[in-house]
């Protein structure tokens, strides 16, 4: 167990290694001025472009620019973002707490009502309520969330004014935190006004979550609830379903107890999908409701080409994907205890 | 299992007949979809007649006076390949406020842009772009993942890490970093659409292989002498695409939902390119309306909206519904 805990870390560098030269390698199409005019702050600058060219060896080979870009990783420094203004550790260290509150308030609703959902439409099957949920999530699978936030943002924003269109605070509720009014303990801006006991600003940081979660969520249901409906049937036409049914066990039970926790390991792999999924759908989000996130940075650094950025979110996102395949197979070893890994 | 007291388990209706039979019989959702995609269809193959041409895409087709629709050897060239200028939303001044819905222009203009022909013009971009990308992700997918599947070895090893590694980043953003380094534009969104998503296919088509290269039949082949090339390509690759169907016709749907994505976050087609995406990028600045009136601008998110949902539902329904139709459990 250990060894196979240890053998896939040691194969996280390996993965990231990967990842990074695969965008070293595409960013190589970008015109050589054009990556260079990433390293400028302002207009004034553009005329040093063959210097910065120089000095930063960006005509060099690939393979010497990604062990340039390679040595300055390993010694913590990742680089400048022009997108950003700041340094790469810092921006990341500033907008990855946003994106990490946007996802974890959207991820635990979300498996909930989809489990829920998925489990509902299985023991229903063929019946009114199996294709209502199936219909939910055929609908929430197709509606592109660029489209959801605009429609929420033309009615609940445009229209009724009822939620707020950008950011993750109100001007007031982010002064106190700058001037140090709420102290930024977790990073979270709701948790953090909590402890600070300011509950005005925690509900303010709570509306701004509201859209966001709720256009993530819709885009990510889909294949949690289709993914949930499957394994549920597949568990509930299985022999020790029929014997629990003989013993003479409630309906209640079979599903709750005997079906949907063996249906379980297929939804522990889907949640773990879906998290990747969030990742993407945060681009998305953020960049559509003025998410202060690593999300719409990174769509911003893509577009700009901006490659220090870029590589910088790569290694976060491909960090992330990885630890949760790897929790994704531990949890299999809780949940199956005939999972066994040598 | 429904014989034994479980009064909750309704017996699945059973359609007697083939494989259609079983997909569209008293399944409403399998018929609204194809009905959806049928639309969008016959929208792009009637986009002359929908959405009659202007300008430029007049000239390209040799239009004369007061002709509205190509004469039809001009519709049939049309059809095969569309002129450029066709699928150039025509621009009506530079007025920043959208113009809502009036004759000339019955779902409003944004930017100048007539929405009608960007919808009817966009639907062929959205299929083109569709059935372009498919196609070569299917071939790459198969060939890889038949490849892999087949050869085994270091060869599979490699060929997988591939994967993993492209599987290790948020498509969207990879796809992003490509679109950002080949230059916007329809063709490079095909591009990296197909150089991102066949990852998905080869895995479905690796794992088909090293299923069916175990079976009789594979045996059989090798005993009447057949060659390792031809069994792959002869006897296990066709058995072997067939879960790649309903796969297929769902990414019909989601393709057009990431191009709009792309389009939507600054990457995608040039301006004024019929494509839904554009238009809906271009609403964007419009969602609050002038004070007092909250929804003046209402047409220019809800058709762009409500097109792209429409087009990715058809293929959804008719996907899932497929699914559900070749799962073997519910013959």
């Amino acid at each position: 167990m250990l060894s196979f805990i240890l053998r896939r870390l040691l194969a996280l560098p390996l993965i990231l290694l990967a990842v990074t030269f695969l965008i070293v390698l595409v960013m190589q199409l970008i015109p050589v001025e054009q990556r260079a005019a990433a390293y400028t702050t302002d207009l004034a600058q553009l005329s040093r472009i063959p210097e910065i060219i120089k000095t930063n060896r960006l005509d060099a080979s690939v393979f010497e620019q990604y062990w340039r870009w390679l040595g300055q990783a390993l010694g913590g420094n990742l680089g400048f973002s022009r997108t950003s203004g700041q340094p790469v550790l810092s921006t990341l260290a500033a907008r990855f707490p946003a994106t990490l509150e946007l996802t974890l308030s959207t991820l635990i609703p979300l498996i909930g009502l989809s489990v829920w959902l998925g489990s509902k439409a299985a023991v229903q099957r063929g019946r009114a309520a199996d294709t209502f949920i199936r219909v939910i999530a055929v609908v929430s699978s197709s509606t592109p969330s660029f489209v959801l936030g605009v429609w929420l943002l033309v009615i609940f924003y445009g229209a009724l004014d009822l939620l707020p269109g950008t950011g993750n605070l109100s001007n007031d509720s982010a002064i106190s935190f700058l001037t140090g009014e709420i102290k930024r303990v977790t990073g979270f801006v709701t948790i953090d006004a909590l402890l600070g006991g300011r509950p005005e600003v925690f509900w303010d940081a709570i509306k701004h979550l509201i859209m966001p979660v709720f256009t993530l969520m819709v885009v990510g249901s889909a294949g949690l609830i289709k993914g949930t409906r499957t394994s549920m049937l597949e568990a509930l036409n299985s022999d020790y379903i029929r014997t629990a049914r003989a013993k003479g066990v409630s309906e209640r039970v079979i599903v709750r107890k005997h079906a949907r926790r063996n249906a379980l390991l297929t939804v522990i792999t889907l949640a773990g999908l879906s998290i990747s999924g969030l990742l993407q759908g945060a681009v998305i989000a953020e960049t559509l409701f003025g998410y202060p996130g690593v999300g719409a940075w990174a769509a911003q650094a893509a577009a700009l080409g901006d490659l220090p950025g870029v590589l910088g979110f790569a290694l976060l996102a491909a960090t992330i994907v990885v630890l949760i395949n790897l929790a994704i197979d531990l949890a299999y070893t809780v949940i199956d205890p005939r999972v066994r890994y040598a | 299992m429904t014989a034994i007291g479980g009064s909750e388990v309704r017996p699945i209706k059973k359609a007697r007949g083939g494989f259609w039979a079983r997909l569209f019989r008293h399944n409403r959702l399998a018929c609204v979809g194809a009905a959806l995609v049928s639309f969008f269809v016959l929208v792009t193959l009637l986009a002359p007649v929908l959405a009659p041409p202007q300008g430029n895409c007049r000239r390209a087709l040799g239009m004369e006076g007061t002709q509205t629709v190509p004469g039809p050897l001009a519709y049939l060239r049309e059809l095969v390949a569309t002129p450029g200028a066709c699928l150039q939303m025509p621009r009506v001044g530079f007025a920043a406020q959208p113009n809502p819905p009036a004759a000339g222009a019955p779902l409003g203009r944004v930017n100048g842009y007539d929405i009608r022909y960007g919808l009817v013009w966009g639907t062929r971009t959205a299929i083109f772009l569709g059935l372009t990308v498919l196609a070569i992700t299917v071939t790459i997918g198969s060939l890889v993942g038949l490849t892999a599947g087949f050869l085994g070895g270091v060869t599979d090893n490699l060929l997988m890490r591939l994967t993993d590694v492209i599987f290790a980043f948020p498509a969207l953003v990879l796809i992003l970093v490509l679109v950002a380094a080949l230059g916007p534009g329809l063709l490079n969104i095909i591009i990296a659409l197909s150089l991102v998503s066949w990852v998905g296919l080869a895995r479905v088509v690796r794992s088909e292989v090293l299923r069916l290269r175990e079976l009789e039949f594979a045996a059989a082949a090798q005993s009447l002498g057949a060659s390792r090339a031809r069994i792959a390509l002869r006897h296990v690759l066709p058995n072997a695409i067939g879960p790649l169907l309903t796969i297929v016709v769902l990414e019909m749907g989601s393709l057009p939902i990431v191009a709009g994505t792309l389009s939507f976050l600054g990457l995608g087609t040039p301006l004024g390119y019929a494509d839904w995406g554009q238009l809906i990028a271009l609403a964007q600045k419009w969602i609050q309306g002038p004070p007092g009136e909250p929804f003046a601008y209402w047409y220019v998110t809800l058709f762009p909206g409500l097109c792209i949902f429409a087009y990715s539902l058809g293929w959804s329904l008719l996907g899932d519904s497929l699914a559900e139709a070749l799962d073997p459990r519910n013959r």
